[in-house]
C-alpha cells in the first residue's frame, strides 16, 4: 500500500466506524427525540475538546452468526475532554449499534476509560443508552458488567462519578449508575428498572407502562435513584456542567475557590422566618440569602422534599448544604430524607466539601409504615454519616431542634465544629405540646378545666425551654446570632476550619448501617 | 414536587401546617396479621391443591404447592383447624398478598 493509500484507508475506516449503526438506525434514534452518542459527548464537553480512544475495537464473538457481524466501535464511544477547561473521562453507549448492547469488548472499553479516570484523578461521566447485555456473548457479557461495577466501587470516593441515563438502562446495567455519585435523567427518555413491564406482567399480572415503572420522573421523585431531572438532553448537559463546577477533580484536591459574590439583595434573611415556629416557609430561601449570588444548586429536588440538599458557595468556596424543609411534612426526618441526607454527607466528606446544616426539625415521622420499613436503621445513617465526616461541619439552628432530630442534624454532640442558633431557635427534648402533656399530666388531669390547664402548661414550658439559651448555657451552642450576622459567621467558620484535622481510630473501615 | 397544597400533620410535638407528599398520601394503614388467613407471600401459580374445604388439618400439613420464582413452595397449615375456604384453583395465577386459603 502506498502512503496515500494508507491515508485514504485510514479515513475510510474512521468514517465507517464513526457512523455508528448507520443512517437508518440514526434516524430512528433521532425520531425518539434522542441525540447520538457522539453528538451527546460534543454537546456536553467544551467545544472540540473530545479525544476518542479505542475507535477500532471489535467484538470477538463467533457464536450465533456474530462472526461476520461488524459492530462499530463495539457500541460505545470512549475518551476524554474538558468541561470548563477541566479534564474529564467519558463514555457514551451508542444505541444505534446493536441497541447499545454490552459485550465483552464494549465493557473493556468502558473499564479502560474508568481505570484512566481513577489513575489520573479526574471525574468519570458515563452516558447510558443500552438495551442491556449482548445475549450472544453470554456470560462474557455478564463478566463485563461485573468488571464495571467493581471499578465503580474502586472509584467511589476517589473521583466524582456521574451517570447520565439517556435511554433504557435495564436489568443488571442499572447497578453501575446506582454505584455512582450522581444520576441524571431526562423526562420521557430515561428508563431504569431491574425487571421491565413485560416481566412484571407475566410474574405479577400487573399492567404498568415503562414510564410509570421506571421513567425519569419515577426515578427522581419516588424511587430516589436519580439526583437530577430535566426536560431535555441539552438541559441535562447544562446541569452536569454546573455540577462539575462545584466539585474537585478527585479526593486529594479541594474544589476550586472562585471569585466571591454577595447574595442578591432581594433575599432579606431577617424577613424570611415566620414569627410562629409552626408556620411553614421555604428553607431554600434562607440558603439563597446566605450563599454567593444566591445560587443554590439543589440535588434530589423532587425526592423526599422534607429535606433539602445541594451545593452553593460562600466567599467563593464550595459548600454542601443540608436543611430541614418545613414546607413539606413539617420538615420531619423519615426513611427517604435520611437516605438522601446521609449519602450526600458521605459524598461531601469524601471530596473535601464543608457541610452547612440548617436545622429546623420537629422530629421523626410517626407511623407503622415508617417503623416497619426500618426508619431506625435508615435514620441511623444520618448519625453515622455526620459523626464520621471530618470535613468542616457548621450548623445553624433556625427554629425547631427537638429530640433525636436535634442530635442527628449535626449537633455539637456529633462533632459539629460550630453550632450557631438564631434567637428563634427552640432546642428542647421535644415540642412544647408533647412535653407539657407528659411532664404536667397529673396536674392537667386534676384541673377543673384540663384544656385551660394544658394551654397554660404548654405556655410555661415554651417560655422556659423553647429557646436557644438552655442549650447555650451548657455550651451546646457556640453563639446565638441574628439572621443578618449568619453569612459572616459561617464565612469566618469556614476560614477557620480550612486546615481542620481530626484523627480517627485506626481501622480497615467502619460498618455503617447501610 | 408533589402537590403544593397545605394541610396539617400531627407529630409528637403538636400539629403542623405543611404540604404532604404523594408517598405520604399513599401510606397503607396497619393491618393485624390473622394466622387463619393464608396469603401468597410471592406472586406465582398454584401448582397443586392437596386439601379441600371442610377437611381437618394439623399444623405443618402441606395444603398447597405454589410455584413461584422457579420454586415449588409448600404452603403449610400455620395451625390446627378446619379448611373454611380455598379461594384459588389449581393452575391459577396469584398475586402477592392474595388470599389462598382460610382456616377456622
Amino acid at each position: 500500500m502506498s502512503f496515500m493509500q494508507r491515508i485514504i484507508d485510514f479515513f475510510s475506516r474512521k468514517s465507517t466506524v464513526t457512523k455508528g449503526g448507520g443512517d437508518k438506525a440514526i434516524s430512528k434514534q433521532k425520531a425518539g427525540g434522542k441525540m447520538t452518542a457522539r453528538e451527546r459527548i460534543a454537546a456536553l464537553l467544551d467545544e472540540g475538546s473530545f479525544h476518542e480512544y479505542d475507535l477500532f475495537v471489535e467484538h470477538k464473538c463467533q457464536d450465533f452468526g456474530m462472526g461476520d457481524k461488524e459492530l462499530a466501535a463495539d457500541g460505545v464511544v470512549t475518551g476524554s475532554g474538558t468541561i470548563a477547561g477541566r479534564p474529564v473521562c467519558i463514555y457514551a453507549q451508542d444505541f444505534t449499534v446493536a441497541g447499545g448492547s454490552l459485550g465483552l469488548m464494549h465493557a473493556r472499553k468502558i473499564t479502560k476509560v474508568m481505570d484512566h479516570a481513577i489513575k489520573m484523578g479526574v471525574p468519570i461521566i458515563g452516558i447510558n443508552d443500552s438495551g442491556g447485555a449482548r445475549i450472544q456473548e453470554g456470560v462474557n457479557s455478564l463478566a463485563g458488567y461485573g468488571e464495571i461495577f467493581y471499578r465503580n466501587t474502586l472509584a467511589s470516593g476517589v473521583v466524582p462519578q456521574i451517570s447520565v441515563i439517556l435511554g433504557p438502562c435495564a436489568g443488571g446495567a442499572v447497578y453501575s449508575p446506582a454505584l455512582t455519585d450522581f444520576v441524571f435523567v431526562v423526562d420521557q427518555i430515561s428508563k431504569m428498572f431491574i425487571t421491565g413491564p413485560e416481566v412484571v406482567k407475566t410474574v405479577l399480572g400487573e399492567e404498568i407502562s415503562m414510564e410509570d415503572l421506571g421513567g425519569a420522573r419515577v426515578q427522581a421523585e419516588t424511587a430516589g435513584n436519580a439526583h437530577f431531572f430535566s426536560n431535555s438532553e441539552l438541559e441535562c448537559f447544562e446541569q452536569i456542567r454546573t455540577l462539575v463546577g462545584y466539585l474537585p477533580d478527585n479526593s486529594r484536591n479541594k474544589p476550586a475557590i472562585i471569585e466571591q459574590k454577595k447574595p442578591k439583595a432581594s433575599y432579606k434573611i431577617e424577613e424570611l422566618i415566620p414569627k410562629d415556629s409552626k408556620i411553614p416557609f421555604d428553607v431554600r430561601d434562607i440558603v439563597r440569602a446566605l450563599v454567593d449570588d444566591s445560587e443554590f444548586f439543589e440535588v434530589q429536588e423532587l425526592f423526599a422534599p422534607n429535606a433539602i440538599i445541594g451545593f452553593g458557595r460562600i466567599n467563593g468556596e464550595t459548600i454542601g448544604i443540608i436543611g430541614n424543609q418545613a414546607l413539606f411534612l413539617a420538615g420531619v426526618l423519615d426513611i427517604d430524607a435520611s437516605d438522601k441526607i446521609a449519602r450526600f454527607i458521605r459524598f461531601c466528606d469524601a471530596f473535601n466539601i464543608p457541610l452547612l446544616t440548617l436545622m429546623d426539625i420537629p422530629g421523626y415521622l410517626p407511623g407503622s409504615d415508617q417503623e416497619h420499613n426500618g426508619v431506625i436503621r435508615h435514620g441511623a445513617k444520618v448519625l453515622y454519616a455526620y459523626s464520621e465526616a471530618s470535613v468542616p461541619k457548621i450548623t445553624v439552628i433556625l427554629r425547631k431542634a427537638y429530640g433525636g432530630g436535634y442530635i442527628a442534624m449535626c449537633s455539637h454532640h456529633l462533632r459539629a465544629d460550630f453550632v450557631f442558633a438564631w434567637p428563634t431557635a427552640e432546642i428542647a427534648v421535644m415540642g412544647p405540646e408533647g412535653a407539657a402533656n407528659i411532664i404536667f399530666r397529673s396536674e392537667i388531669m386534676a384541673a377543673e378545666n384540663p384544656e385551660e390547664m394544658r394551654k397554660q402548661k404548654v405556655k410555661e414550658y415554651t417560655d422556659k425551654f423553647a429557646n436557644p439559651y438552655v442549650a447555650a448555657s451548657s455550651g451546646y451552642v457556640d453563639a446565638v446570632i441574628t439572621p443578618e450576622e449568619t453569612r459572616a459567621a459561617v464565612a469566618h467558620a469556614l476560614q477557620l476550619t480550612r486546615n481542620k484535622q481530626e484523627a480517627r481510630p485506626d481501622r480497615k473501615h467502619g460498618v455503617p448501617p447501610f | 414536587m408533589s402537590e403544593q397544597q397545605f394541610s396539617e400533620i400531627a407529630l409528637e410535638g403538636g400539629t403542623y401546617e405543611t404540604c404532604v407528599t404523594k408517598k405520604f398520601m399513599q401510606r397503607k394503614p396497619y393491618e393485624k396479621h390473622d394466622p387463619r388467613i393464608i396469603k401468597a407471600l410471592i406472586p406465582g401459580v398454584v401448582a397443586e391443591i392437596g386439601t379441600q374445604a371442610g377437611n381437618a388439618v394439623k399444623k405443618g400439613d402441606t395444603l398447597m404447592i405454589l410455584e413461584a420464582m422457579k420454586m415449588l413452595n409448600r404452603i403449610k397449615a400455620p395451625q390446627d383447624g378446619t379448611i373454611k375456604a380455598i379461594n384459588v384453583a389449581a393452575g391459577e395465577k396469584v398475586t402477592k398478598g392474595q388470599v389462598l386459603i382460610e382456616i377456622e
